[in-house]
């Protein structure tokens, strides 16, 4: 999948298929892509077809791809798809400790107003 | 450590970071409402900010640019959606031209902070959302020129001390 070419209609897709529960558990189920669909059918309260129907989403999505093994199609999750929000959320995250650090740092430079001892950030 | 809790949600695009301070909420809120304050933690040691304008009230901007190792300037703004000294502050959080025009190219996110009284202390709550996928899409690749970016600048500085 490549980024800078996500039209308007696959990010939708990929925002339905987000949004729900239980694909988001066949996402994380699937990394190593050992899985099949039906291996992954028993794990969940609801049909084959329901679950078919679910890994048919993500793939439409981009999220997963299947792979044919024997008689078997084995369900691998996109890492990269899911990476890329993660990476930037990490990031964001890392943007955000830095300045709370900082934060902390220019707090602890105020004098003390009684005998409470500044806690480090 | 002062960051007691993070909370990424990769289906909505949301980093919830709770910090607790020992200083108390009207002094933390400072750090956030005095522009000579905010231009000491914004921006990281080699990315250090200038605030040019600051208007901290609702409909309000707040502009302001970083000055990297090469003297290179990155611009951006914030525009205040609401603000209630000294508790709460939400804001959309954008990239900016270099006249300080706001970059509709670039991702913006919505920030919301909120401080309160915890422990003797301060609890602050930030919530940042990016306002669409592809914007955050967009993010990932320059997070990539970016990150190189820092480390470089990070090398640099280990090289000179």
């Amino acid at each position: 999948m490549v980024v800078d070419e996500l039209s308007d209609e696959s990010v939708d897709r990929l925002f339905h298929a987000l949004a729900d529960a239980t694909r988001r558990s066949i996402l994380r189920r699937c990394v190593r892509g050992e899985l099949s669909v039906s291996r992954l059918a028993e794990d969940y309260p609801m049909s084959f077809a329901a679950v078919q129907k679910h890994v048919a989403v993500l793939e439409r999505a981009g999220l997963v791809t299947k792979q044919r093994r024997g008689r078997e199609q084995l369900v691998r999750t996109d890492a990269e798809a899911i990476a890329r929000a993660r990476q930037v959320l990490d990031e964001l995250e890392a943007t955000w400790r830095g300045r709370v650090d900082r934060m902390a740092r220019l707090l602890a430079q105020d004098p003390e107003p009684d005998d409470k001892t500044p806690k480090e950030g | 450590m002062s960051v007691t809790r993070v909370d990424k949600d990769l289906d909505n695009l949301t980093l919830t970071l709770i910090a607790d301070f020992t200083a108390p909420v009207d002094r933390v809120w400072q750090l956030w409402a005095d522009p000579r304050q905010l231009e000491r933690w914004w921006g990281p040691p080699t990315y250090p900010a200038t605030v040019e304008q600051y208007d901290l009230t609702p409909g309000g901007e707040v502009t302001y640019f970083m000055t990297g190792p090469e003297g290179d300037k990155h611009h951006g703004w914030w525009r205040v959606a609401s603000v209630n000294p000294p508790t709460s502050l939400e804001f959309l959080d954008g990239f900016a031209h270099e006249d300080g025009k706001p970059n509709d190219e670039m991702p913006t996110t919505t920030m919301r902070v909120r401080l309160t009284e915890h422990d003797g202390g301060t609890r602050m709550e930030l919530r940042s959302v990016f306002d669409s996928r592809e914007q955050m899409e967009r993010m990932a690749e320059m997070g990539m020129v970016e990150g190189l970016r820092q480390a470089v600048g990070q090398m640099d500085a280990q090289l000179d001390a």
